[in-house]
């Protein structure tokens, strides 16, 4: 489904991603781990077509189409999702009308007919049970005011509105409590099937409780420099990164 | 050039939609203003000796006044004498109906969207259609007279209703207020008359809708407004231009006048023609807007969206005489290319326990310039008076201008007075936000500037905030991070 292959791209001049090679296929989970400035968040904005990175080197071919060369817009349209690390806040706008929109712009897209309020509605409470999200929130300014726990919830809804085919959660567990973790995860969980592919990255294996991932890749500056199975995740949650860095080090410094 | 300054670009180079204009013969005024010509207006329209005598001092007046340069906008001087003051559609004999009506003249207003077929109707308006100089049509006549309220032309008014007009006309905005008002007095043509007789509520929403057509034409209407003691209305007003390379005037004048428990709602959607890209041609708005609250517990609310004419200069006030009176402001203010806005309201807090509430809201593109300028006032015997303002400014793109000019002068220890500001600019992370959930950047931008500004817009009645929200999407296409 997802082919990165050598994948190089800097901010403002500066190198970040370094080389990144990675196959994802339908019905797989990814998990993306690392140390804080490993990249891990930059591989995700530079997925979904942020335009402050500049992708110096490299391809990614989503679903047989060349996604670098794709619109933000059109790369959501075509089924990649970003659970944002720090969702924005758009006064005014409530997360109903914002996800009518983005729903109905997805469609026509799609050559679908778009959503008329009605059905719009039932298909809103359907999902709302699956991120047990309250219609409340739904029908407030776009995450303002919302607490952490509700932003990333709220994340999740989105989500499961857009039915997205690559779904990238980026650091969905930061800020969560125990509850709200669990909630969340319920959801993703709920919203897996043999069709999708999920990569999560995550500075904790916390999460990987209740996401369990297939593949777990640890990047560090700027390259995948080891993967395994989640036993990764957990010898990583054990022993720390500085075994790894250590390990990398050593063998540039040769 | 990066992607937003692109459909910047587009969005800058989007022509205006209503930049048509009609060839049909027209009555006009020779160009020029003088005492003549003045006579010529009044007699034309077969005015009252008295009406012509208010006229020809508000000239004097005039003539005595210089033009105010201390608003925040630059502009060429308007040669007076080089405008008509007086031009009308050519009817052969008075139209008795909306059947007997220049079916051209229908067509003009169907193009704007406007239908005065009352048959038409769905939301239940009264529409008075003005064009250039002179109202074409009013609707509903009828249904309304049944509860004794006058909706009518200013010249029908001034002809069925004298005592009434001879009572308000200047009263809440005198000739001698500023030169515009001054012009407007000694030259006004037409515009709206209302009237609410004591305890109706008015059961449908009354519209004026304002176009500019012939060439070199200033348009002066005068609009009153007057909703006696326990009395209610809703009153809108729109307005188009055609496109035309030089500059036009229109200098109006709206007084409002609200008695005892009588609440008076006013909306503007104003789109005059705001000139091309790069700064040529479009309205000079230069407008003066009062009402009083001059019983005690009366409501005046203005509301205002703002989206055309090149210049602008308007401040929608309230004079807070009765006591618990009350007057709010909301306006959604838009400018860009080459736009220069100046606008805001003044708060005149004399009767007790007098509140006014003040929501404004800028959103500055292109090379424009975006100027709020409000004064709030609390006059000694005004105990407890309080305000409330608010003025927010969005920014798209680095070559506009917002500014805020707030006065505050209070007389009384025992007002209260807030205001909060902010300025802001459409984050590019609001924008890439909404592209990775699949809208486009436009509409990223229609949706931010909605949700910026939906605290005015829901002031609106509903179809105008429909209107309303599409002219904000229209003007602003594109975004700047």
């Amino acid at each position: 489904m997802l082919s990165i292959k050598n994948l190089h791209a800097s901010v403002e001049g500066t190198p970040i991603l370094r080389g990144i090679n990675l196959e994802v296929k339908a019905g797989e989970v990814h998990a993306i781990m690392g140390p804080n400035g490993s990249g891990k968040s930059t591989l995700a904005s530079v997925l979904a077509g942020r335009e402050e990175y500049e992708v110096t080197e490299g391809e990614v071919i989503f679903q047989g189409k060349e996604l670098l060369e794709m619109a933000p817009e059109d790369r959501a349209r075509e089924g990649v999702f970003l659970a944002f690390q720090y969702p924005v806040e758009i006064p005014g706008v409530s997360s109903t009308n914002f996800l009518r929109t983005a729903l109905n712009q997805v469609r026509e897209y799609r050559g679908q007919e778009p959503l008329d309020a009605v059905k719009f509605l039932t298909l809103m409470k359907e999902k709302m049970k699956l991120v047990e999200i309250d219609q409340k929130l739904l029908s407030r300014s776009l995450n303002e005011g919302f607490s952490g726990g509700e932003k990333k919830r709220n994340e999740i809804f989105q989500m499961a509105m857009l039915e997205p085919t690559l779904s990238i959660l980026d650091e969905t567990d930061s800020g969560l409590d125990i509850d709200a973790l669990r909630i969340v995860s319920n959801g993703v969980n709920k919203l897996k099937s043999d069709k999708t592919a999920t990569i999560v990255v995550t500075h904790y294996q916390r999460l990987l409780d209740y996401i369990v991932p297939d593949f777990v890749h640890v990047l560090y500056k700027g390259r995948i420099v080891k993967s395994g199975t989640k036993d990764l995740a957990l010898e990583l949650e054990e022993k720390g990164y500085d075994w790894i860095k250590e390990e990398v080090d050593s063998a540039t410094a040769v | 050039m990066s992607k937003d300054n692109q459909i910047l670009e587009e969005l800058t180079s989007k022509e205006y939609e209503h930049g048509w204009s009609v060839n049909f013969e027209a009555d006009e005024a020779p160009a020029g203003l003088n005492e003549g010509i003045i006579r010529w207006i009044s007699a034309k329209k077969e005015e009252p000796e008295w009406l012509l005598e208010w006229r020809l001092k508000a000239f004097k007046t005039w003539q005595s006044m210089k033009e105010p340069e201390w608003a925040n906008v630059h502009y060429p001087k308007v040669d007076f004498q080089a405008l008509k003051y007086y031009s009308a559609p050519k009817q052969t004999k008075k139209p008795k109906s909306l059947d007997e009506i220049d079916p051209e003249l229908l067509a003009i207003y169907e193009r704007l969207g406007i239908s005065l077929n009352e048959q038409k109707r769905l939301q239940g308006i009264a529409v008075d259609a003005v064009l250039d100089s002179v109202s074409v049509a009013t609707t509903f006549k009828g249904t309304l007279a049944k509860l004794g309220i006058v909706f009518c032309s200013f010249s029908e008014a001034v002809k069925e209703h004298p005592e009434l007009v001879k009572k308000y006309l200047g009263s809440v905005v005198p000739m001698t207020d500023n030169y515009y008002a001054a012009l407007n007095s000694a030259v006004f043509s037409d515009g709206s008359f209302c009237y609410i007789p004591k305890g109706v509520r008015c059961p449908m929403e009354l519209s004026t809708y304002f176009r500019i057509n012939a060439a070199n034409t200033g348009q002066f209407e005068r609009t009153l407004i007057v909703a006696e003691d326990e009395s209610y209305v809703s009153y809108l007003e729109g307005c188009t231009a055609p496109q035309r390379d030089e500059n036009q005037l229109h200098a109006a004048v709206v007084e409002i006048y609200a008695g005892a428990h009588a609440e008076v709602k006013y909306s503007t959607v104003q789109n005059w023609f705001p000139g091309d890209k790069e700064g040529k041609g479009g309205i000079y708005n230069f407008v003066t807007k009062r009402g009083i609250c001059a019983g005690d517990h009366s409501k005046i609310s203005w509301t205002q969206v703002e989206t055309g004419s090149a210049v602008t200069w308007k401040y929608p006030s309230c004079i807070l005489k009765g006591d618990y009176s009350i007057g709010e402001f909301y306006s959604v203010a838009v400018t860009n290319n080459y736009q220069q806005a100046d606008t805001g309201t003044k708060m005149i807090h004399i009767g007790k326990n007098t509140k006014s509430r003040i929501v404004s809201k800028g959103i500055s593109a292109g090379k424009s310039q975006n100027s709020y300028r409000g004064q709030v006032q609390v006059m000694k015997r005004a105990d407890n008076a309080r305000n409330f303002s608010q003025c927010d400014s969005l920014l798209m793109g680095d070559q506009c201008g917002a500014h805020t000019f707030p006065y505050i002068d209070i007389n009384n220890s025992s007002a209260q007075v807030e205001h909060e500001a902010t300025t802001s600019k459409i984050g590019e992370d609001q924008i890439f936000y909404c592209n990775q959930r699949g809208i486009a950047t436009e509409d990223a931008v229609a949706l931010i500037v909605n949700g910026y500004a939906k605290e005015v817009l829901n002031q609106l009645p509903m179809e105008f905030a429909v209107e309303a929200q599409k002219l904000l999407a229209l003007t602003l296409e594109g975004s700047v991070g």
